[in-house]
């Protein structure tokens, strides 16, 4: 590990572990931040970089390992704790309160007091107005925080670290969101903190970035610390193969597929503000892959498709017809089926049978004289369960009391059931043993090779490149390449997905000012 | 550096306190009651002007002006209170006892018995909503029919007659000090105690926080089940005094003393622009809402307008209100997406 100057170091973690139930989310964790330095923390999604950090910020507490701040051991039990200790944290969403200003929303738990207790609110407002005067912002420190555009949000995040006068700064993905001038203002900011000797930790996808602003860079992979670098060290090739770093395994039962008609044809495909201009095509036996970093607007993309969600513009066809917007049911008599991204919220009825789990989407065609009865259930649930091999003992059994992989399992039996010719499945495998990842990798294979379009979305690129006969990527809302299997790597899709082979426009645009 | 601002959004003192004022609910809210009493008082003008008109219009939205304001306090948390009707039964018909069990007790007394009692039955409420886990709306309408069962089963065939309270504690349901009644005048100072503390006080701000986005206020660091819990006594204390207010102000307390009143204390706050989502509005729109929703009630019989109408009327408020403030949020959000855009 780097570290000649371990005597400044603001932050130390070696070791750190987290799991949460039968999943590691963090297996060994080690990271050493020092003074007036910024020191990048990048891997991929999954790689354990957001569980360190809410480590660090007192949202979970460790298993293992050691957690030194400012030279002290500490251990902290609430986000409280972390914060009195000196520490900051500026999530990738920022996590204000709305309906309260954005003075409030700086101060909030520990206002300026005045006489008797009481919240001075012109000493709050003259605070906030000096902390913005210095970041070079012109914020009303009245108006409330709801409306504000992220890039203004995160202004307010920094305001409140500063304020806190924290000692170690924590920024998760801070510029997803953010146009160049918005980009450039923020790392002003944050090399003027760090000349002050604060530590700052920044975490991003965008290489560019990373090696404009930090000075050290730590790369993460599937939980466990690889490598620390000098920026000046080091250059983009070097960390993305560290990145990505393992072959695509066996755990990628892919069988060629034999690619039919064309199945599903999405065309120009808008949301305001979310995703735009979205079009591809999904053939029959053909596994599509959706891939993109979290918040790039896939899972979106497919709710909309499936009718779950609204879109602006654009059009959805299935085997060559139209496909009505925002009607799940039409969708799903036309021939899709959706798999969501979490099975406990969107795609189980935890606390049911599994028979009526798997059941539940087929259920008009079961109920007799409009009654439906556990035995028609059980008949039509039995050969579903059987092909997928869901370990329970029976039928009977509540959803809640399955593995996650099992769980999956029957999510995917229950839309297997209506015989569809589009799946769509969201994050398949997220937080399932690697033993039935395989199986439900094995499943799709198969299913693909019945003639069904099956679109992949998966934010472990592994899964992605061993899985899919094309690889679409998605990036802020936009379809930025389309890679056929032979020629997906995994240093392609990393930069489309980031967007880091061309460079972030730094044009400075006079229409940021946009606030109602 | 001063060439990347961003959004010159300050305006003037004079410009900020006009628009706040134009755009408050409070303000807008009292011009309707305000019409609403011109325009009875002008159809008959023994409304305001008669011998009790000045004094019944102050004296009685004092009890749901109580319970409005303890409402405010839990609304803003995002939880809601559905209990404080059974609280006020069941806290009159306590009063009724003490005063047949040991008829000497000072009247003062009484009120602080009522209030302590209100906020241990509200206490309940907040244990259970914040470490039951279970949605507010659930167990307050569990306790709404526990609190009144147990009144129910307490009281049984018997009821508290005026005569079994003293007189000094009855007078007190209508004695007026410079013509203001002296229930309205306890109703009012709790309305500014909390008012004040809602506005200027750490705790007061951190219940708008947590309604405004829980999440939030847990990566914050608040300490959101405190703040939960003392919302709910206070909602508990507030209508344990309403109980007494009760008792003194009618006399007699029988089986359906409070009944449906939480429903007027939620109706109450909506009208007087609380959020139901939590995060914002303010005591005194509720204190408004609580004047003209029992105003109205009294008013419509004046004008003339029939049983179903009044209950009509007092619906469309409500609805009104709410759906006001969907529009309006929406509109605003649709133009923040659409400024966007364009950039």
């Amino acid at each position: 590990m780097a570290g000649p100057g371990a005597g400044d170091a603001v932050l130390e973690l070696r070791d750190v572990a987290k799991s949460f139930g039968a999943v590691a989310a963090l297996r060994s964790g080690s990271l050493t931040v020092e003074r007036g330095s910024i020191h990048a923390l990048v891997g991929e999604n999954g790689a354990g970089k957001s569980t360190l950090v809410k480590i660090v910020a007192g949202v979970h507490r460790r298993d293992a390992g050691v957690f030194r701040f400012r030279g002290a051991d500490v251990d902290f039990g609430s986000t409280a704790e972390s914060k009195a200790a000196g520490i900051a944290v500026i999530y990738q969403e920022p996590t204000l309160f709305p309906d309260l200003s954005v003075t409030e929303n700086i101060f909030m738990g520990r206002q300026i007091l005045g006489r008797g207790r009481r919240i001075d609110r012109a000493a709050m407002y003259a605070e906030a107005r000096r902390i913005f005067d210095r970041l070079g912002v012109r914020l009303d420190p009245r108006r409330p925080a709801r409306g504000l555009s992220i890039a203004d949000q995160q202004i307010i995040e920094i305001a409140k670290a500063i304020s806190l006068d924290a000692s170690l700064l924590i920024m998760d993905e801070p510029t997803a969101a953010l146009s160049g001038v918005e980009v450039e203002r923020l790392f002003a900011v944050a090399r003027s903190l760090r000349d002050e000797g604060r530590g700052i930790v920044f975490i991003s996808h965008r290489f560019d970035e990373v090696f404009d602003l930090c000075d050290t860079v730590t790369v993460m992979r599937d939980g466990e610390y690889i490598s620390t670098d000098r920026i000046a060290a080091t250059n983009v090739d070097e960390i993305v193969a560290r990145m990505v770093g393992r072959e695509v395994a066996e755990l990628f039962p892919k069988t060629p597929a034999q690619r039919g008609d064309v199945v599903l044809e999405v065309e120009g495909l808008s949301s305001a503000g979310v995703f735009h201009d979205v079009s591809f095509s999904v053939r029959a036996g053909e596994i599509v892959g959706l891939a993109g970093l979290v918040g790039a607007g896939r899972s979106e993309i497919a709710r909309a498709i499936f009718g779950v969600d609204g879109y602006d513009s654009g059009t959805v066809r299935l085997m060559g017809r139209p496909v009505p917007r925002r009607n799940v049911r039409a969708a799903i008599r036309a021939g899709m089926a959706f798999v969501p991204e979490d099975r406990r919220k969107q795609g189980l009825v935890t606390e049911s049978s599994v028979a009526r789990n798997i059941a539940s989407v087929v259920r008009g065609g079961l109920a007799k004289a409009g009654f439906l009865t556990a035995a028609a259930e059980n008949r039509a649930a039995r050969p579903w369960a059987g092909r997928l091999e869901v370990k329970t003992a029976a039928l009977d059994m509540a959803a809640t009391t399955m593995s996650g992989g099992n769980q999956q399992k029957v999510v995917i039996a229950k839309w297997l059931a209506t015989d569809p010719k589009l799946l769509i499945i969201d994050e398949p495998t997220r937080g399932i043993d690697v033993g039935t990842k395989a199986e439900v990798h094995r499943l799709l294979s198969d299913l693909a090779g019945q003639g069904v379009a099956i679109l992949l979305i998966s934010s472990e690129l592994p899964e992605v490149l061993g899985m899919a006969d094309r690889v679409l990527v998605v990036c802020e809302g936009e379809i930025t390449a389309d890679i056929e299997r032979a020629e997906a790597t995994p240093e392609k899709v990393m930069h489309a997905a980031t967007r880091s082979a061309r460079p972030v426009d730094i044009v400075p645009t006079e229409s940021e000012e946009v606030h109602a | 550096m001063s060439a990347l601002t961003l959004s010159p959004s300050e305006l003037s003192p004079l410009r900020r306190i006009l628009g706040g004022a134009l755009r408050s609910r409070e303000i807008a809210v009292a011009v309707v009651l305000v019409l609403v009493v011109l325009a009875t008082t002008v159809k008959n003008d023994q409304f305001l002007f008669g011998a009790n008109g000045w004094r019944d219009l102050l004296l009685t939205p004092s009890i749901l002006l109580l319970l409005a304001v303890g409402e405010t306090a839990v609304i803003i948390t995002r939880n809601v209170d559905l209990s404080v009707g059974s609280v006020v039964g069941l806290t009159a018909y306590l009063t009724g006892r003490i005063f047949i069990a040991n008829p000497g007790m000072p009247v003062f007394l009484v009120f602080i018995i009522g209030l302590a009692f209100g906020g241990a039955l509200g206490l309940i409420n907040g244990l259970l909503v914040s470490f039951g886990k279970v949605p507010a709306l659930v167990i307050t309408l569990g306790t709404l029919y526990i609190y009144r069962g147990v009144f129910l089963t307490w009281a049984g065939a018997n009821r508290v007659n005026a005569s079994d309270m003293p007189d000094g504690f009855l007078k007190l349901g209508t004695e007026q000090v410079l013509t203001i009644p002296v229930l309205t005048i306890i109703a009012v100072v709790m309305l500014a105690l909390v008012g004040y503390y809602l506005y200027t006080a750490r705790g007061g701000r951190e219940l708008y926080a947590i309604g405004s986005d829980p999440a939030a206020a847990d990566l914050y660091g608040l300490r959101v089940t405190r703040r939960v819990l003392a919302a709910f006594v206070l909602s508990g204390a507030m209508a344990g005094l309403a109980g007494v207010a009760t008792a003194a102000r009618y006399g007699t307390v029988s089986s359906d003393a409070g009944l449906n009143l939480e429903l007027q204390a939620v109706g109450a706050a909506v009208i007087g622009g609380v959020a139901i989502f939590g995060g914002s509005g303010t005591v005194w729109g509720a204190a408004i809402g609580a004047f003209l929703l029992v105003t109205i009630n009294r008013a419509l019989p004046v004008l003339g307008v029939q049983d179903f109408w009044q209950q009509f009327v007092v619906g469309v408020l409500i609805i009104g209100s709410i759906v006001l403030d969907r529009v309006l949020t929406l509109r605003r959000d649709r133009k923040i997406i659409e400024a966007r855009e364009v950039a």
